[in-house]
């Protein structure tokens, strides 16, 4: 029984050394898993709101097959990602990196809290208090007024 | 309601909108001047020398290598192009008018078969005094290119000063190249 339970644990190891073949290179299914993983970061710039993943574009076949060239060298995912930012720019990145130029985007959300927090303050300062509840003669004059 | 609270509650919606017009009306004004496209990248290779490269010629131009555009009498437009691209064949004319008046363009044919290549300079002349094939398309990749047509303008030193994505028109080339032009002749 034991046995069986380690064979079995070793099952999902199978599907790593399996190889598998994209786009013309041939590579282990974890290479493929991390190719997969680095392409679906970068933007393909033939149609700019798809991943070089996802798009069918000639140019993005063709990074397909360098990025999987560079991962079955043995290149790190950073240093791949930098081979495109180097080409391309950082608009390849389908996630803008934080430095200078995208300061004020990853600060907005924290703008729109400030200024709802503000909003809110603003609101409660000038709510006027509740008046005091009536006396007595003046509830009876209220329910004349009313009559 | 306190007269500050009721300037803020009528001001600061007023005021947005007024500054969100004013920079949206800015953005089309300067899309209509052909100032600015929000497609259009910037290139990395602006500011720099080219990677290199070197490339065999094509229908009987001289190829080039990156060492061939290091030290130049004058700037040199650098243009991307296929047979196999409409907008290359729009902007044909433009070359050719642009090599007429003296500029100096340099062709890359992407991806592009000899046969249909020559087809195509014979169809539309050309105004290439270099002509290489970037059969592969691997030196796009090194280059930052990822359509064509796509036009740079290299200063006499061999730096990159500009890159149009799309074919020339005449705006980009009074608005933006002949200026440039001027500057790095």
């Amino acid at each position: 029984m034991r046995k069986l339970v380690f064979v079995l644990a070793l099952v999902p190891v199978l599907a790593y050394a399996q190889e598998v073949t994209r786009d013309g290179v041939t590579l282990s299914q974890a290479q493929e898993t991390r190719a997969e993983d680095i392409g679906s970061q970068l933007r393909c710039l033939v149609c700019q709101n798809e991943s070089i993943e996802g798009s069918s574009a000639a140019l993005a076949k063709q990074l397909r097959v360098i990025i999987r060239q560079q991962v079955v060298a043995g290149d790190s995912s950073k240093s791949i990602l930098d081979y495109m930012v180097q080409r391309y720019g950082i608009f390849v990145l389908l996630k803008p990196p934080f430095m200078p130029l995208t300061w004020a985007l990853y600060a907005s959300p924290f703008v729109a809290l400030l200024l709802g927090v503000f909003g809110f303050w603003m609101a409660r300062r000038g709510k006027v208090a509740a008046p005091a509840p009536l006396s007595d003669a003046d509830a009876k004059r209220l329910d004349e007024l009313l009559k | 309601m306190s007269p500050l609270r009721r300037r803020l509650m009528f001001g600061i919606p007023l005021a947005v909108v007024v500054v969100g017009g004013a920079g949206f009306y800015t953005i089309l004004r300067r899309m209509q001047e052909n100032a600015y496209d929000p497609h259009a990248l910037p290139s990395p290779l602006i500011g720099k020398k080219l990677p290199v490269f070197a490339l065999p010629g094509a229908d009987g131009g001289q190829g080039f290598a990156n060492t061939d555009l290091l030290s130049l009498p004058k700037p040199v437009l650098v243009n991307w192009f296929a047979s196999w691209c409409v907008p290359c064949l729009q902007e044909a004319p433009m070359l050719a008018k642009l090599a007429k008046a003296g500029l100096e363009i340099w062709g890359i044919a992407y991806q592009d078969q000899p046969g249909d290549l020559a087809n195509f300079i014979a169809a539309n002349g050309n105004p290439y005094t270099r002509l290489a094939a970037d059969a592969s398309g691997l030196t796009a990749i090194n280059w930052g290119v990822y359509g064509v047509p796509e036009t740079y303008l290299v200063d006499r030193t061999g730096v990159v000063r500009w890159r149009y994505a799309g074919a020339l028109t005449d705006d980009v080339v009074s608005g933006t190249l002949q200026p440039l032009l001027q500057q790095y002749a």
